[in-house]
């Protein structure tokens, strides 16, 4: 098999070919490498990782030979950015983190190097994945792989927070890579760049190493090719841990097994609140296939209710700032990271934090500020709280009916760069489908099914009871045969 | 009722204490660090107390019992629901930028508990609440002209903040208000109370108002590790206060601080600069929930607390109260008590314990823990003085040495030959030969000067060296004067 057949395959295709003795692990490894370094006009790492790559890789072709192979064993996924990673620059995307080099392993990555998983390197992100275009990372923005048919020029970007994972999955830079979603982050750039996005139910992965952004909402998920990829991955990254107090003790089932291909007499929910104003066209028809391809495969659709999904939004942006204002304190120039001196204690406070986070980490912390200060906190903070309440009783009540819900990913396809970033409020609502999920704590799973009509993806997401991610991934293995989505982005960047 | 005379008339001084207790735990509240007192700076940090990116509190359960058993001890309410919250403000020894305490849901409500006066009077204190939270690591600002340095060892430690009700009314009720509670926090084993190396502080909220009418405006005094200054604090802020009131000012609310050096209060900061700390529910945290089974569980291992031991003290050894506040006041001059005085004569036991023993060990600058003399030799002097064996006097030379080398009674009285001469021929023949040697003595006695009896005694005594038992030589004496 060629260097570049290798980067074609799928995760749990190259696990079959390692076993298979088809390919070594150093050779699968190379491959990656040689791919991840002939795109860097994708920008899709901040920190590359080719020499410990290798040596782990040779590592894994040991234990493959003595028959101790891991679940993942020697095979090249990539890191985001966000996962404290033991002896290599952790980011978080941000210039206040631009020089931190964890001593610790985030428990999520540490599950997957003990699976046998080889790291590339650390993935580019919205600046402590506060994004949703991959433009606020202090190390640039990441292109994404696919460009509109008619306007090749138009520089796209990936989605985010999780952009430089989904763009290196859809170049084929990594076989898959870890993702993290609090309001979207795995599923809206899943769906930007084509490919698998997995966000797990609160409390199934461990949070501990994880830089948090928004803690009752962080959960870290896979990114991959195939719904089977994302299943194998997520086996490898879940499970109870005691050092985060949020995780569930919960036996992580083999996700892969539960891809039976089988809905018959499944229930399908599809809400009448996600009928959005303004929806494109193309992903309303895509919508409407989805629940067609789910009915042929002999799932029951209906149509659900869940009322409060208009106060998702505006939710989601009390909550998540006020818990980042506070999750950011740290980030004081004291101890770690980048520090810039002042006069006295608060000018070298002002002077770090100014310049070492930019202007959306700022934006949001002072909306977190705002919504828990005195005489505002019982407004914004709980009533928001409330409002979340109620959000999480709609799903409740909606899976007294159904066995899972069917939504469109994102209300639009991947747009240029640029085009929303002075607008935060348009920004803000390329997560109207996603957060909802969020703030309920429930599984949600975002695939690729179908191109708009300039040929860029569109996805369709899946929402799950809490800890059911195997009913997620079972619909979502037949959608994905229905779709049978094969379209990718032309190699472009090796030319660039 | 205390009050303090003012130049317009009386005023009553309201006082609350806010004391934080350091909790006795091996490992800090929301990490495995150890809380060892005194380690060389920041060794005694973990990635969670110095608040690395993505660190994660995991709370202690030592810590939890522990807050409960205090609150048990308080005679609280256990609230078997509780909620960790976030205090946010900005400081170089707090890594986080938040400290992790209870705001609207401590794990322990309201309880009471009674203050010992100096009148030998008693009162009822009420406690608001007790919560958890972390303490914050320790800013050096003199080690260089222009850093200061951090040391973490601290950061993350267990505090208990235990807030009374606004029920104490002078410095002295506010003294015995913390003796109390320290006696029992050390009788629970829940905070060891030294005031000195900084596990017991107390912040004071002073206010004054004419008797009988509203609570005034509140001042508050933070960060007191001492009671002598919390008496002078408490004394100076009243006073202050009385004086502007009758000035015709108003008290602004504000957090002061007591110069220990002038021994007066000021200004730290006013309410418009006081912080927002914008509390609210910790998302790394579970709300904490108890298993009321649990609280049982340690309720029935409650150790017999100072005041239950004290009136068992006064009816069980018939001692007088207040020697039985001194003796329960620590929990092992309590039980060192109480070994001696089991099956003994409970004052003589509690005489020797509070008289001779307390005060050699204070002349010799040491503490009932590393006594030289043991309570069982204590109560092995005791039984020789109630078996005659030695006198009450000779017993003090007995206890000297007992002090000195450590040894017990028996051995200190054979080794010097103390025992007591009850051989009646020997106590005649030595009554004898100082008639003999006195015969003028005798004549003035035959001629009605009875007190001279007395000399006779004591001139027995002495030729025996002090160890002829008194009661003997005056019946013998007596018997021998009537020929």
């Amino acid at each position: 098999m060629s260097t570049a057949d290798l980067t074609e395959l799928g995760l749990a295709e190259a696990r079959d070919g390692l076993k298979a003795g088809d390919f070594s692990a150093r050779e699968l490894v190379d491959a990656h490498i040689e791919a991840m370094e002939a795109a860097q006009v994708l920008n899709a790492f901040i920190t590359e990782t080719p020499d410990l790559a290798r040596e782990r890789a040779a590592a894994a072709d040991k234990r493959i030979a003595a028959g101790e192979a891991g679940l993942l064993e020697g095979l090249p996924i990539g890191i985001k950015d966000l996962f404290c990673t033991d002896g290599v620059r952790t980011t978080a995307g941000s210039r206040i983190l631009d020089n931190f080099i964890p001593v610790y392993e985030s428990t999520v990555t540490a599950k997957l190097r003990e699976a046998g998983a080889v790291m590339l390197g650390k993935l580019n992100l919205d600046e402590f994945a506060m994004g949703s275009s991959n433009e606020t990372s202090y190390f640039g923005p990441v292109r994404n792989p696919w460009r509109r048919a008619g306007d090749p020029a138009a520089e796209l970007v990936p989605g985010g927070s999780s952009g430089g994972s989904a763009a290196a999955v859809a170049a084929r830079l990594a076989l898959a890579a870890t993702g993290t979603d609090t309001g979207g982050s795995i599923r809206q750039p899943a769906a930007f760049t084509g490919i698998v996005g997995l966000k797990p139910t609160y409390g199934r992965c461990s949070r501990w190493g994880i830089i948090a952004f928004a803690s009752s909402l962080d959960q870290a998920g896979p990114m991959g090719r195939s719904v089977r990829d994302v299943a194998l991955m997520l086996r490898a990254m879940a499970g109870f841990d005691e050092k985060d107090s949020t995780s569930v003790d919960a036996p992580v089932p083999d996700y892969e097994a539960a891809l039976t291909g089988d809905v018959r007499g499944l229930k399908v929910g599809v809400p009448v609140e996600y009928r959005a104003d303004g929806m494109p066209e193309e992903i309303s028809a895509l919508w409407q296939q989805g629940m067609e391809w789910l009915r042929a495969a002999g799932a029951e659709v209906r149509e659900i209710s869940l009322p409060h999904t208009k106060y998702a939004l505006p939710t989601y942006y009390i909550v998540a700032p006020a818990e980042a204002s506070s999750n950011l304190a740290r980030y004081d120039g004291v101890r770690y990271g980048h520090r810039e001196d002042g006069g006295n204690l608060i000018e070298m406070y002002e002077n770090t934090r100014g310049s070492g986070f930019g202007d959306e980490v700022q934006r949001r912390i002072m909306i977190g500020t705002y919504v828990l200060s005195a005489g505002y906190y019982d407004a914004y903070y709980l009533k928001a709280q409330k409002v979340r309440t109620l959000i999480a009783r709609d799903f409740s009540d909606a899976f007294g009916d159904v066995d899972v819900i069917l939504t469109p990913t994102a209300p639009s396809a991947a747009f240029a760069r640029g085009e929303k970033t002075d607008d935060p409020l348009s920004m803000y609502l390329n997560d109207v489908f996603t957060v909802p999920a969020s703030l309920a704590g429930l599984p949600g799973i975002s695939l690729p099914c179908g191109l708009n009509g300039e040929g860029l993806p569109l996805g369709l997401q899946l929402i799950g009871r809490a800890f059911d991610e195997e009913t997620v991934l079972r619909v979502a293995g037949v959608l994905e045969e229905a779709a049978a989505f094969d379209a990718r982005p032309a190699q472009w960047w090796r030319e660039a | 009722m205390s009050v303090i005379r003012g130049a317009t008339g009386d005023w009553e001084v309201v006082i609350g204490l806010e004391v934080h207790a350091q909790v006795i735990s091996n490992s800090k509240l929301f990490s495995g660090s150890s809380t060892t007192f005194g380690a060389e700076p920041n060794t005694q940090v973990s990635l969670v107390d110095a608040a690395m990116p993505g660190m994660l509190p995991v709370i202690n359960r030592k810590c939890v019992e522990q807050a409960i058993r205090t609150g048990l001890g308080l005679n609280a309410r256990i609230n078997l629901y509780s909620v960790f919250d976030r205090k946010n403000y900005f400081y170089a020894d707090l890594p986080q930028g938040y400290q992790i305490s209870q705001y609207k849901q401590p794990i322990v409500g309201e309880g009471s508990l009674t203050i010992d006066l100096p009148d030998g009077s008693t009162r009822e204190i009420g406690i608001e609440r007790l919560h958890l939270e972390q303490d914050a690591g320790k800013s050096i600002h003199d080690l260089h002209p222009a850093k200061t340095f951090v040391d973490l060892n601290r950061s993350g430690v267990a505090l208990m903040e235990i807030v009374s009700k606004p029920d104490l009314r002078s410095a002295d009720e506010a003294s015995a208000y913390v003796t109390k509670l320290r006696s029992i926090l050390r009788y629970l084993g829940t905070c060891d109370g030294n005031m000195q190396e900084g596990s017991m502080r107390a912040d004071v909220n002073v206010s004054v108002r004419r008797p009988g009418a509203p609570y005034g405006t509140r001042c508050e005094i933070k960060n007191m590790n001492s009671m002598r200054f919390i008496r002078q604090a408490i004394e100076f802020e009243a006073r202050r206060q009385i004086d502007i009131l009758e000035d015709g000012g108003t008290i602004d609310q504000e957090t002061r601080l007591f110069d220990t050096k002038r021994g007066v209060t000021r200004t730290m900061r006013s309410k418009e600069e006081a912080h927002d700390y914008r509390y609210f529910p910790d998302p790394d945290l579970l709300p904490l929930e108890l298993d009321p089974a649990w609280v049982e569980e340690i309720r029935a291992t409650l150790p017999e607390l100072p005041d239950a031991k004290r009136e068992r003290f006064i009816r069980e050894y018939g001692i007088k109260p207040y020697d039985a506040g001194v003796l329960v006041s620590e929990q092992i001059s309590a039980d060192f008590f109480e070994a001696v005085a089991r099956g003994r004569d409970g004052k003589l036991a509690a005489n020797w314990v509070m008289g001779e023993l307390f005060g050699a060990l204070n002349k010799a600058g040491r503490s009932i823990a590393d006594s030289p003399v043991s309570a069982e030799n204590l109560g092995g002097l005791i039984d020789r003085i109630a078996d005659n064996t030695i006198s009450g006097r000779i017993a003090k030379q007995v206890f000297e040495e007992m002090f000195e080398t450590g040894a017990d009674a028996d051995t200190i009285i054979e080794e010097k030959g103390l025992r007591q001469v009850t051989d009646t021929g020997a106590i005649a023949e030595l009554v004898d030969q100082v008639i003999r040697d006195n015969p003028d003595k005798i004549a003035e006695i035959k001629a009605g000067k009875e007190k001279l009896k007395g000399w006779f005694v004591g001139q027995v005594m002495k030729a025996s060296k002090g160890k002829a038992n008194p009661q003997m030589v005056n019946q013998i004496l007596a018997e021998k004067l009537k020929d």
